[in-house]
């Protein structure tokens, strides 16, 4: 701990699972208490570490769904088949145990208030979940930049924090919420169920004349995909930043 | 086991046990091809030994990056620069 304190290094710390929260038949949200967190921007993750009590250890990445919240932190897990991490804490993990954890990590797919640009995310699956992290650091500050999320899930029962994206979508000034269903749409939608295409990007998002801050996250797959469909209806490669996550989005 | 890559958002954990700044934001230039990019675009394979950091635009290793018993193994050799933010 010494050395890592003279190097300014992040260490591991321990966080105590407090809450559990269903977001939809298989995603789940942990909440952890994590004294002395230093806080986190929007669009940072974590890295957890679990040890078996043979010695195997093994990590992952996941992204902070929560806005900065004191020694709270929410992360949102939606399982992997076969993956023995996310299905652990998915499934056995219970309120009051504990977590190792390193973080909050990385600087570069992060959205900090203040900046007066339109701001574009794109979600594909559980890719929402650092971009929830923006939109509630959005509502949180009382930031005035104009947000628009495209969210590309299965089906309705798939979608994340469903009843909080339409309550912010009705309250937040300047926040404008569209899903796209890829398996099923709702009854009544007017867009069939289907991939997000250069129109919806277009008819939903900002037009690249206002050169937006643009954020994609989900599988690698949606990622490239909209990425290349981001610039070919003009928007700057340069204005537009990425996350994939490996097997752990799942199809959107 | 194959795992679809990851990108260099992925880096930034085991690389916070090596330097103090943010290495995924910096700026790399691959001594293969020259493309110059934030190291978050890079290609990850993170089920090797370590992980393993690939350029997107021709695909040359440009990091390495093997921890064990408290120690770290960085090769950087595929990258001729690396531009980092100095913290205020």
């Amino acid at each position: 701990m010494a050395r890592a304190a003279v190097l300014g290094r992040l260490s591991w710390r321990v966080g105590t699972v407090v809450a559990l929260r269903d977001e939809t038949p298989t995603a789940r949200t942990i909440v952890l208490d994590v004294p002395g967190w230093p806080g986190h921007a929007a669009g940072q993750h974590v890295d957890l570490r679990l040890t078996a009590p043979d010695g195997y250890s093994t990590q992952r990445s996941y992204s902070i769904a929560s806005a900065p919240d004191g020694d709270r932190l929410d992360l949102t897990i939606e399982p992997v088949p076969d993956g023995e991490v996310s299905l652990y804490l998915t499934e056995v993990l219970t309120s009051g145990d504990q977590l190792e954890l390193r973080g909050p990590v990385g600087g570069w797919f992060v959205w900090r208030p203040g900046a007066a640009d339109p701001v574009f995310l794109v979600a594909g699956g559980s890719g929402l979940v650092p971009l929830m992290a923006m939109i509630r650091t959005r509502g949180l500050t009382g930031d005035e930049a104009p947000f628009r999320l495209i969210y590309s899930v299965r089906d309705p029962a798939s979608v994340l924090y469903g009843g909080e994206l339409r309550r912010r979508a009705r309250d937040d000034q300047g926040l404008g919420v569209t899903c796209a269903f890829t398996r099923a749409a709702p009854p009544g939608s007017t867009r069939p169920a289907g991939r997000i295409d250069a129109s919806l990007l277009t008819a939903a998002g900002w037009s690249p004349d206002r050169r937006p801050a643009v954020f994609v996250c989900g599988p690698t797959g949606f990622v490239e995909a909209a990425a290349n469909m981001l610039v070919d209806i003009g928007h700057d490669p340069q204005r537009i930043k990425t996350e994939r996550f490996g097997t752990s989005g799942g199809p959107p | 086991m194959s795992q679809p890559p990851l990108d260099g958002n992925a880096l930034a954990g085991a690389l916070s046990e090596v330097f103090r700044v943010d290495v995924t934001s910096a700026i790399g230039e691959c001594a293969h091809c020259r493309r110059r990019g934030p190291m978050a675009e890079t290609v990850v394979y993170a089920n090797a030994p370590g992980m393993v950091a690939r350029c997107p635009g021709c695909d040359a290793v440009v990091l390495r990056l093997v921890t064990d018993s408290g120690r770290a193994w960085l090769d950087l050799r595929g990258l001729t620069c690396l531009q980092l933010a100095i913290p205020a």
